[in-house]
């Protein structure tokens, strides 16, 4: 029984884990079409944001929570405007300008800090359950996931600025003509998206450690997740994540870590040969 | 005709190369230039697939490593690299005929296809640095995790295990593996497959309504460019060692650099772009001031920003121009 309740826990924090790391791609992707291949160093710029504030003696839910997202959401900002301005509506390029970006990321973090990996000890210890015991921390980050994807829900649903950025997705002309620039909508919904992988990256940083190429570890199943998603991101996202969370904890409770992620992508690869085109293609459709 | 000259050139390179440069390189610079032209057969694959099939593959290390590793387990099993080399390219075709399938017939449109490719490859990464352990022995070989398998036997000649080539020999059966592969490809692209698979580069939904099969023809590219980098992995072991790095992202982006920059739609290109950017990595690996993944980055979204068609379409432009001016 209390081990039927640990493994229930682990898959949904397993699933919550997904659900943070994936968020922020699914944004700038789901609503500007743009893959950016980035999303993994903007986790990993948010984690050592996380890590430095707080080495500095800046309280440690300000160094995970506030700072993290601020510090990358300007760096997004600055990326917007010096590369991916330069290459919307070219897909294949934009993928590979921010594959670069990441190399180029990694390379100079590794030339700042380091290639070693840093961590924060994670807050509220752990609880018991019967002869196990669970790390609190777990709990928080499903109940920061299930507030990020409320908060990007009620933003893009009930908001006037989330009215405006859905509408320019939709038709970009059509909100030009209305007299909205749909630059600085593009802009800020890249800002916007790269300030959620900040905040992803901060909350992380205390359960996975910080070095620079520990974006390579989330980038891949953050990608699998979105897409496996399909057009709906935010629902896409929650479902997929809910899906591939389970299947990849439940093979690392039967085997090891490793076949949780290769059964992961095996799944994910599956899932697209029948639904090509997403989750959300076939159910869900109109769900935001 | 352009075909068989420059074919004939190709080789003709490969064999003047193997000819003269074990004569005037020393030792280690000749294993370097073997890692190079495994490196360039790497590239050619991609330039194969990526700018005569549009298929862009992320992931072309998957196939390359999936060779590495094949070779080095069953050479070290068999004791004779003959049947290792086959069984090798073997894997890496079918591997790579088996993700094609999922993904052709699935019709995954390419972005979707970028990142499925990325992921193999990431995952493979990510299994082959976890294999340290006895347990993870296939046979006699041991995968050894993150350190890899350093003793990875070189080649011998055919039949023959106790004669096993020098350095300068590999050296010699690179290039002209290289050569060959290239006059391969190049006589792939003349067949009726190949100029089927350049239609449905051009435009797919008109080769599709023109009743040819889009599915099968990227299928059969997708997995004769396994071939050619399984090809590449298995020259690469023999120069240096497989390791997990085979499969990391750095290596997954550098193959797509040298396209990029060599030129799409080429084959020389990828190989030139090649071996420049390796020289380029090789000094920046000697500053160390710099961490060469920066430097590649900022080489990436430069060649990206300001030369998206890469450097021989370019430059053969610039001359067409110039020429055009002289005769004017």
């Amino acid at each position: 029984m209390d081990y039927a309740v640990v493994v229930a826990l682990q898959i949904v924090s397993g699933v919550a884990t997904l659900v943070i790391v994936s968020l922020g791609l699914a944004v700038v992707f789901g609503m500007m079409r743009v893959i950016n291949l980035a999303h993994g160093e903007f986790l990993m710029l948010g984690g050592y944001t996380a890590i430095l504030s707080y080495g500095h003696g800046i309280n440690l839910w300000l160094s995970i929570l506030l700072l993290p997202p601020i510090a990358v959401g300007l760096i997004g900002a600055v990326v917007e405007r010096l590369l991916i301005r330069r290459l919307y509506g070219r897909m294949i390029d934009t993928m590979l300008a921010t594959w670069g970006l990441s190399l180029a990321f990694i390379g100079g973090v590794t030339m700042l800090f380091g290639n070693s990996v840093t961590g924060i000890s994670a807050p509220f210890g752990s609880f018991a359950v019967g002869r196990f015991h669970v790390a609190g921390y777990d709990l928080f980050l499903v109940a920061a996931s299930v507030v990020m994807s409320l908060v990007i829900w009620v933003v893009l649903k009930f908001t006037p600025a989330g009215l405006i950025a859905r509408g320019t997705m939709q038709n970009a002309e059509m909100a030009a003509a209305l007299g909205v620039a749909p630059d600085r909508v593009y802009a800020m919904t890249f800002a916007a998206g790269a300030a959620l992988s900040g905040l992803a990256g901060g909350l992380i940083a205390p359960v996975s450690g910080v070095l620079p190429t520990m974006g390579t570890a989330y980038i891949a199943k953050a990608f699998i997740t979105v897409i496996t998603g399909g057009a709906a991101m935010l629902t896409g996202t929650l479902v997929a994540s809910g899906l591939l969370g389970t299947v990849s904890t439940v093979f690392t409770f039967l085997t090891t870590p490793v076949f949780g992620e290769v059964a992961l992508l095996a799944v994910a690869i599956l899932l697209l040969r029948l639904l090509p085109r997403g989750i959300t293609g076939r159910f869900l459709r109109r769900a935001l | 005709m352009k075909t068989v000259i420059q074919i004939a050139v190709a080789l003709a390179a490969a064999l003047l190369g193997a000819w003269l440069l074990p004569r005037y390189l020393e030792l280690f610079t000749l294993i370097n230039a073997t890692v190079f032209v495994s490196m360039g057969l790497l590239a050619l694959s991609l330039g194969l697939i990526w700018g005569f099939g549009g298929i862009l593959c992320f992931g072309q290390t998957a196939f390359f490593g999936i060779g590495g590793y094949t070779y080095a387990v069953a050479a070290i099993n068999f004791g004779d690299t003959t049947l290792a080399v086959p069984l090798a390219l073997l894997l890496s075709t079918a591997v790579a005929a088996a993700l094609g399938y999922l993904m052709f017939f699935g019709r995954i449109s390419d972005v979707y296809m970028g990142v499925i490719t990325l992921t193999t490859t990431l995952i493979l990464f990510k299994f082959a640095n976890s294999t340290a352990g006895d347990e993870w022995n296939i046979g006699s070989a041991p995968l050894g995790g993150f350190n890899g398998i350093p003793g990875t036997p070189p080649l011998n000649f055919p039949f023959d295990p106790a004669d096993q080539l020098a350095p300068d020999q590999v050296f010699v059966v690179a290039v002209i593996c290289l050569g060959v592969c290239y006059a391969l490809a190049k006589l792939i692209l003349r067949t009726r497959f190949g100029r089927v698979a350049v239609a449905i580069k051009e435009n797919e939904l008109r080769a599709e309504l023109l009743g040819y099969d889009v599915r099968l023809h990227k299928l059969g590219l997708f997995a004769f460019g396994g071939f050619l980098a399984g090809l590449a992995g298995v020259l690469f072991a023999n120069c240096v060692f497989v390791s997990p790095t085979m499969f990391s992202l750095s290596y997954a982006g550098q193959v797509i650099i040298w396209v990029l920059v060599g030129g799409i739609g080429t084959l020389v290109g990828p190989v030139i772009g090649c071996m420049l950017i390796q020289a380029l990595t090789t000094y920046a690996g000697t500053l160390s001031s710099i961490d060469p993944n920066l430097l590649l980055g900022v080489l990436f979204m430069l060649s990206v920003v300001a030369v998206p068609k890469g450097l021989l379409p370019t430059a053969s432009n610039l001359l067409a121009r110039l020429r055009g001016r002289g005769d004017a």
